[in-house]
């Protein structure tokens, strides 16, 4: 499922964010190859959500360097804007605008053209389910959805990476399956998708994993090597090896 | 620009949901201005006056009954002393205590000039002013009645005759002066609040982070988030013109192409205030308070209520960078006075150069949310 | 009554306000900052008023009465002229406040049978303004021409007038009361409104409503703060207005601070009522804002007398808490009156007080609408 390709789609060496004297993201280094489904693992308070957004433009790295879709993230962040799409932890469309008018709004701010706006709000739609309400207000649906929604609206303009932060926080499993296999699709497509996540079983479903434990990357593989690495039968038992050593977040 | 049709199509749409912002948005500034310009006045209507008339003579009536005939004194109470008065006083009843000695009359018979007491309840200020003006012209003309009525002792040189004209307010009507400052007000308040609250709320809500992660522009962002409001208080501008126009008759002699542009300037400067308030607090709440701050002093500061030559040299400084200060002086020139371009020409430039201030200020907030 | 829920409730509530470190500053520091700023800069004194003059033909009586002016304190003289129509301009600018027109042969005039006339023009886009002008520039020449009559058949009556319970017409000593009113409006009624909205929007209202607490006790535990809160702030305005302005305080203080207490109760029971009644921060802002702040500035008394308002809108102005605390304020403070005569006052105020309070605590039901 790993297309051979010679550049990665992420590439960080010693990304490291202070806050004060705390450090949450401690000079970490790792690599994403183009068309994975890299999961990012760690417990709250490990510092995921710092690292990914230092990668999407959100926040400035203290120090280090890292180039997203080729691009470095000191010099060209608005090449870098272009090429990613991102869904943030806390549900971040309009609560206030259809389902369609959010597409429309990110469709026009990404710049794709009336009909390709139309086209794809269809199509996603149609993927989703959620063909009968593109005109409710996303306030109004229930919290998967918007849940899913905020994924497609994340996917609209085709970018090469996808950033997901929790993407499956607080969705019963179902929905979280169907959330899998939407992911799937996208990597199929050619699409790299970055998530992060604190569910361990989640990590079963991605091609390489890294886990972070207080602000470092404590271990970095597929979900096979890090098993047999540890000795563990399942990834969720590699995390709580590691995470003995931990100063800070709670064991999963 | 594409991109920027698209922000505001949604700002706009996101405004006409809240069923409860628009009734707002429209009804605040009618009720404001209804209200406001009735209540602006410092015109005293009747004062009730409390009479101590030692002399009991024709001409100390005379006082009295000119005093009563102007219909801004009415007598409440008279006694030969001023206690009662006092006592009336302290409790409101009375406004005005007038004391006429014993030997009024006699005094001006004989030397030509006579003396009276005015005690006057300061408790409201600015009404004591007016009160003492207007007893003091009724005096004055009484006095140059009583003058007439005796016969002249010398041939007297004629006087100056002094003929007053009172420019663009002949009738000395204190709501046409309030109005154009009213309609300053309402157009700021509410612009300045909506705007202050606008990104902090996206802010507070999360999808603020959606939009910096996107290819869009500091400016294209910051104008979309300007150009609904500014609209939206033009619109509000037009319906407190038209209530001021028809409703309260308000002259307006200037152009009023004129007023749109300045306040079209003046917006430009006020809701850059506004959005760099929200690009500086972190929560809805402190946007509102600072707003509400700044608003308050901006409005108290400005010549609206009280004179801005007035105030002491310091103050007058401070209000040259007050922007609400500016555009009241050019609204009052234009409505009342007839003033042209040339004559506002000058603070609308300096309105023009805090509206650039302020908005790159916000501009260059917003980018800095990063580091 | 769980006095224990109660108390924690109360202690979190002030954590809560202590934490957000800028609103608290902001809430302690604007009342001082505004009572200060302006104490010192509002007035409605007039002092420096310019004088256009047109003199056509200057001749020594119009350079004497110009002189006049020259030599008072409160004249400047901007330009002189020679023609009538450069007065307009300079009118419609700004530039000058009165406009003096001789007209040529004064003295001649002056020294016939015939009346000399002198048109004095006057900017009376401000009537209050205005009048003031036009009232100090006919001092001058009635000074002027008493002089040139010594002995005429003119009556002058003096009149000697003293203003009660404020000598000086000091403008500061007016705006305390209605500040304080202001400010105590602003921090009770709009910051209660606009917290308690906050916490419905966020939700952590619910939490609270499912909890033991009864609602008349969350409302005691969400009020109590900024009742401290406005205390404090009256504390530090009286202490301005009396340190720096000198404002006299004739009656009595603890009377004063009753009052003021019993006025926050009137102002917080309206902010809890605004948040009850409102669906989202915005709106509680907005409401507040119409229902609290705007009354309380204009219609209170506070700038514009009542007396001097529209009959029909004068009853409309009893419904204004602020309105009954700027009169018991100012006859606390510069009559030095008691509740002999402010008995009524206080009454009106407290039953306000009980049944804004009364409505307050049924409208947070458990339910939320």
């Amino acid at each position: 499922m790993i297309p051979e390709t010679a550049e990665h789609a992420i590439d960080a060496r010693d990304l490291t964010r202070r806050f004060g004297s705390f450090v949450a993201v401690d000079h970490i280094t790792f690599d994403v190859r183009t068309g994975e489904v890299f999961g990012f693992l760690g417990a709250n308070g490990a510092g995921k959500t710092t690292a990914i957004k230092m990668l999407v433009g959100l926040l400035a790295p203290s120090d280090g360097e890292a180039k997203v879709a080729g691009f470095d993230i000191h010099t060209q962040r608005d090449q870098i804007r272009r090429s990613i799409g991102y869904m943030s932890q806390r549900f971040s469309l309009y609560a206030d605008l259809t389902v369609r008018e959010n597409f429309t709004l990110y469709g026009g701010i990404y710049g794709l053209t009336d009909a390709q706006i139309r086209e794809r709000t269809t199509t996603l739609l149609d993927t989703l389910n959620l063909a009968s309400s593109g005109d409710e207000l996303v306030g109004r649906l229930p919290l998967g959805w918007k849940q899913k929604l905020a994924f497609s609206v994340a996917l609209l303009h085709e970018p090469k990476i996808v950033f997901l932060d929790e993407p499956t926080g607080g969705v019963d499993p179902i929905t979280r399956r169907q959330f899998w296999e939407l992911i799937y699709a996208a990597a199929a497509r050619g699409t790299t998708v970055f998530v992060t996540t604190h569910y361990m079983d989640e990590a079963e479903y991605c091609d390489r994993i890294s886990i972070m434990v207080d602000g470092r990357i404590a271990a970095l593989g597929t979900p096979a090597e890090l098993k047999e690495r540890f000795g563990a039968d399942s990834v969720d038992d590699v995390f709580v090896r590691l995470a003995r050593g931990a100063k800070k977040g709670e064991a999963a | 620009m594409r991109t920027l049709r698209f922000l505001v199509r949604k700002e706009f749409l996101q405004i006409f949901r809240d069923r409860f912002m628009v009734a707002q948005m429209l009804l605040m500034p009618i009720i404001q201005l209804l209200l406001l310009s009735s209540a602006a006045t410092f015109e005293v209507k009747t004062a009730a006056m409390y009479v101590v008339d030692r002399d009991h003579s024709e001409t100390s009536r005379g006082l009295v009954d000119r005093l009563q005939a102007s219909r801004r004194f009415m007598v409440v109470g008279a006694s030969a002393s001023t206690e009662p008065g006092n006592e009336m006083m302290l409790a409101r009843k009375v406004g005005v205590i007038l004391s006429i000695p014993a030997d009024f009359e006699r005094d001006i018979v004989r030397t030509r000039s006579g003396s009276v007491q005015l005690i006057i309840n300061a408790e409201d200020g600015a009404a004591a002013g007016v009160t003492q003006s207007y007893a003091a012209q009724i005096i004055a003309a009484y006095a140059n009645e009583l003058g007439a009525q005796l016969t002249p002792l010398v041939r007297a040189t004629p006087p100056i005759q002094v003929h007053a004209r009172g420019w663009y307010n002949p009738e000395l009507n204190y709501r046409d002066y309030m109005v154009p400052g009213i309609l300053v007000q309402l157009v700021t308040v509410i612009g300045t609040l909506m705007t202050a609250m606008n990104i902090v709320r996206e802010k507070e809500l999360g999808t603020l982070d959606q939009l910096s992660v996107t290819p869009l522009s500091q400016s294209v962002f910051m104008a979309a988030k300007l150009i609904p409001f500014w609209v939206i208080a033009l619109v509000e501008l037009t319906l407190g013109l038209l209530v001021a126009r028809f409703v309260f008759h308000i002259p307006m002699l200037g152009s009023i192409t004129l007023v749109y542009f300045a306040a079209a300037v003046y917006l430009f400067a006020a809701l850059g205030v506004g959005l760099f308030i929200s690009t500086l607090v972190e929560t809805q709440q402190q946007a509102m308070f600072v707003t509400f701050f700044i608003i308050m002093v901006y409005l108290l500061m400005s010549g609206l209520f009280t004179p801005v030559r007035s105030m002491p040299e310091w103050a007058q400084w401070m209000a040259q960078l007050n922007p609400v200060k500016h555009f009241i002086a050019i609204m009052r020139s234009i409505l009342l006075k007839g003033a042209g371009p040339a004559d506002v020409a000058a603070p609308i430039g300096v309105l023009g150069v805090f509206g650039v201030v302020f908005l790159t200020l916000a501009v260059r907030q917003y980018g800095r949310r990063i580091g | 009554m769980n006095i224990n829920a109660l108390r924690a409730f109360v202690i979190k509530e002030f954590h809560h306000i202590l934490r957000d470190r800028q609103t608290l500053t902001i809430l302690l520091l604007m009342p001082l900052v505004q009572v200060v700023l302006f104490g010192f800069a509002l007035r409605s004194d007039v002092r420096d008023i310019r004088l256009a003059v047109v003199d056509p033909m200057p001749d020594h009586a119009t350079m004497d009465l110009r002189a006049r002016f020259v030599g008072s304190a409160r004249f400047r003289i901007v330009e002189v002229f020679k023609t009538p129509d450069a007065i307009e301009p300079l009118f419609r600018r700004g530039s000058a406040d009165v406009a003096l027109v001789f007209e040529p042969g004064f003295a001649n005039d002056l020294e016939s049978t015939e009346p000399a006339h002198l048109l004095v023009a006057i900017d009376a886009s401000d009537p209050n303004t205005g009048t003031t002008y036009l009232n100090y520039t006919r001092a001058v020449i009635q000074a002027y021409q008493s002089e040139l009559n010594a002995r005429s058949n003119q009556v002058r009556i003096a009149t000697q007038t003293r203003m009660r319970f404020n000598p000086t017409l000091e403008s500061v000593n007016l705006f305390v009361p209605g500040l304080i009113a202001l400010v105590l409006v602003l921090v009770s009624a709009l910051m209660t409104a606009i917290s308690l909205s906050r916490e419905k929007e966020r939700g952590t209202m619910e939490v609270l409503l499912v909890s033991p607490l009864r609602p008349q006790q969350i409302i005691v535990g969400k009020v109590l703060p900024y009742l401290v809160l406005a205390f404090a702030n009256v504390l530090t305005a009286l202490l301005a207005a009396w340190a720096i302005f000198h404002v006299p305080f004739r009656g009595s203080i603890a009377l004063l601070l009753s009052e003021s207490i019993l006025y926050t109760l009137v102002s917080l029971a309206l902010g809890v009522l605004v948040a009850a009644r409102t669906s989202s921060q915005r709106a509680a802002m907005l409401t507040a804002l119409l229902a609290t702040m705007l009354p309380s500035a204009l219609l209170s008394g506070m700038i514009f007398p009542v007396a001097s308002m529209p009959g029909w809108l004068q009853p409309v102005t009893n419904i204004v808490p602020a309105k009954w605390f700027i009169v018991i304020a100012r006859g606390i403070m510069l009559k030095g009156v008691g509740l002999a005569i402010l008995w009524r006052e206080t009454l009106i105020l407290s039953a306000m007080a009980l049944l804004l309070l009364a409505a307050a605590m049924r409208s947070f039901k458990p339910r939320l609408d």
